[in-house]
């Protein structure tokens, strides 16, 4: 199975309400993926502040922000987050240039999220744990997306989780399976492109993120993905400047869609989408197969 | 035929009693249906539970207050069950008699396996409407998603709207009719004469959904029986 939610808000007043509408909405889809939980939110300033980059770290030693900000020019401010399998890291630099840092300070850690808008978490256990884990209520921002695993193409760790956040500021979620991932990624590898999982979906991301670095809208993306992919899917795929959603050609996995004035969310069921405020008013259909759908901010 | 038009729905139900799910669970709500202490039930804040009055077997009246989620409704019986808001996944799934009415939407699978009753979708229905019937009869207000009517045996889908690519791919003998354009038919699928006894069906059909299209508005669609048999003309080939 797999649960997703997405929450676009256009809306400035609600902003501060991200967090709490976000656990609202993962409530309803915890029973399709008990095993895992990740999330990712957009322009949380508390937690990735004007200016800084926040880069998100698996199996991160306890001494890394002092380890960094030592390999770092001027030796600036570099702050932890803890959040049970995740530590952001942030900083007053770009983004490369913080990746690279954790890069060589922590050559056994995995960067697992990184933007100058973004702070991705992502653990294994059950989702409800992990939102308070995560401080998910307190989160502010106006994007946000989350996914609750039931894993079926590799393991139960905080690796196999989703989002997966490849690119700056991207973030890629998944229901489904892709059934030849395995043949893309090595066609991904010869072109150089490396690898943090055996996981699926991370090959769906990576060749997004491929995509979008050669010019392509995120329309164009994933359509190219739907064209070389082969399996099942419902994807949600989130930048700095919006998000898509997009269902295979067959749509065997779930999609509701609600588009509200003050919002656009996206859930698997939409149990997930009960309790946003003025639902009864939004426009609430499953997207078609194939076909993907966009919005900006 | 369990008709139940609109205004009937509205009619009946003097003085349900109300099941609320912001008090109670599923579970509850199900096993006072499956022995039911009164005639007519009202359930309230459903937010798109799963399983709601799934294998009643009475002749109950049962109106969720909002939006249902997956198999609302599923193998009912005599059950008139009416869904004031969209359904999610296999609403009326395998339905033996009764009717069931969903005012908005249906998800994926509406009416699937059902083998007999009626069910209304007034607004659209997603995917897959119909799969494998097998003697139900499904009226959709609107429009229905691709491969409707996939694997249809037996019983009567009627489509006020469009619909989508492969209807009716590798059907057998249910009759389809559709008011609007449709897409790519699927194998086995043609379009077929209507009739005087089809535009009949159609009426009562329609009458019993609380629609007044004109039957001569739509077309038929059905089986052209060539998946019936195995042929040999490609044993040449192995």
């Amino acid at each position: 199975m797999c649960g997703i939610i997405g929450l676009h808000l256009r809306d400035p007043d609600l902003h501060p309400m991200l967090g709490r509408l976000l656990d609202d909405m993962l409530c309803g889809v915890s029973e399709r993926g008990p095993d895992s939980a990740g999330i990712a939110v957009y322009g949380d300033e508390e937690r990735n502040p004007p200016g800084h980059t926040a880069v998100s770290v698996l199996r991160a030693p306890g001494d890394l922000a002092a380890t960094v900000a030592g390999l770092l020019p001027g030796a600036p401010d570099v702050r932890a987050q803890p959040a049970g399998d995740t530590t952001v890291l942030t900083a007053p630099v770009g983004v490369d240039a913080l990746i690279a840092a954790v890069a060589a300070a922590a050559p056994d850690a995995l960067v697992v999220g990184s933007g100058r808008e973004l702070v991705v978490y992502k653990g294994a256990g059950h989702p409800q744990d992990l939102a308070r884990t995560y401080g998910l209520r307190e989160v502010s921002g106006w994007q946000g997306v989350a996914h609750t695993r039931m894993a079926t193409e590799s393991a139960i760790n905080p690796e196999g989780c989703h989002p997966y956040s490849v690119g700056a500021d991207q973030c890629l979620v998944h229901n489904g399976s892709f059934s030849n991932h395995a043949t893309i990624r090595r066609e991904l590898r010869r072109q150089g492109v490396s690898f943090d999982s055996e996981n699926d979906t991370e090959v769906g991301a990576r060749f997004v993120a491929a995509c979008l670095a050669e010019g392509d809208d995120l329309e164009k993306a994933l359509l190219r993905l739907g064209e070389t992919f082969d399996g099942f899917y419902t994807l949600l795929v989130t930048t700095a400047e919006g998000f898509a959603v997009v269902r295979d050609e067959i749509a065997c996995k779930p999609a509701v869609i609600a588009e509200h004035p003050r919002w656009v969310a996206m859930a698997s069921e939409f149990r997930a989408l009960a309790d946003l405020p003025g639902i009864d008013e939004a426009r609430i259909f499953e997207p078609d197969p194939g076909k993907v759908y966009t919005w900006q901010r | 035929m369990a008709a139940l038009s609109r205004a009937e729905a509205e009619e009946r139900a003097p003085q349900p009693l109300t099941v609320d799910l912001a008090e109670v669970g599923v579970r509850a709500l199900n096993a006072e249906l499956h022995a039911p202490t009164a005639s007519s039930y009202e359930v309230l804040n459903p937010h798109g539970a799963h399983s709601l009055a799934v294998g009643v077997h009475d002749e109950i009246d049962v109106r969720v207050r909002g939006h249902a989620g997956y198999f609302c409704a599923g193998m009912n019986q005599l059950g008139r069950i009416v869904v004031d808001g969209s359904a999610g996944n296999g609403v009326a799934e395998n339905m033996m008699s009764g009717s069931v009415r969903v005012r908005g939407d249906a998800s994926q699978a509406a009416g699937a396996t059902g083998r007999g009753g009626l069910l209304v979708v007034e607004g659209r229905a997603s995917m897959r409407c119909g799969i494998s019937m097998k003697g139900i009869d499904i009226v959709v207000g609107g429009d229905i998603g691709a491969m409707g009517a996939f694997m249809a045996q037996a019983g009567r889908l009627v489509v006020c709207g469009d619909a989508g690519d492969g209807l009716g791919d590798s059907i057998y003998e249910a009759r389809l009719y559709v008011r609007g354009r449709t897409g790519t038919l699927g194998a086995d699928c043609v379009e077929k004469p209507v009739r005087d006894e089809h535009l009949a069906e159609l009426r009562e059909l329609l009458t019993a959904a609380g629609l007044d299209h004109d039957p001569t508005e739509f077309r038929r669609f059905g089986s052209a029986r060539g998946l019936y048999h195995f042929t040999t003309e490609h044993s040449g080939s192995y």
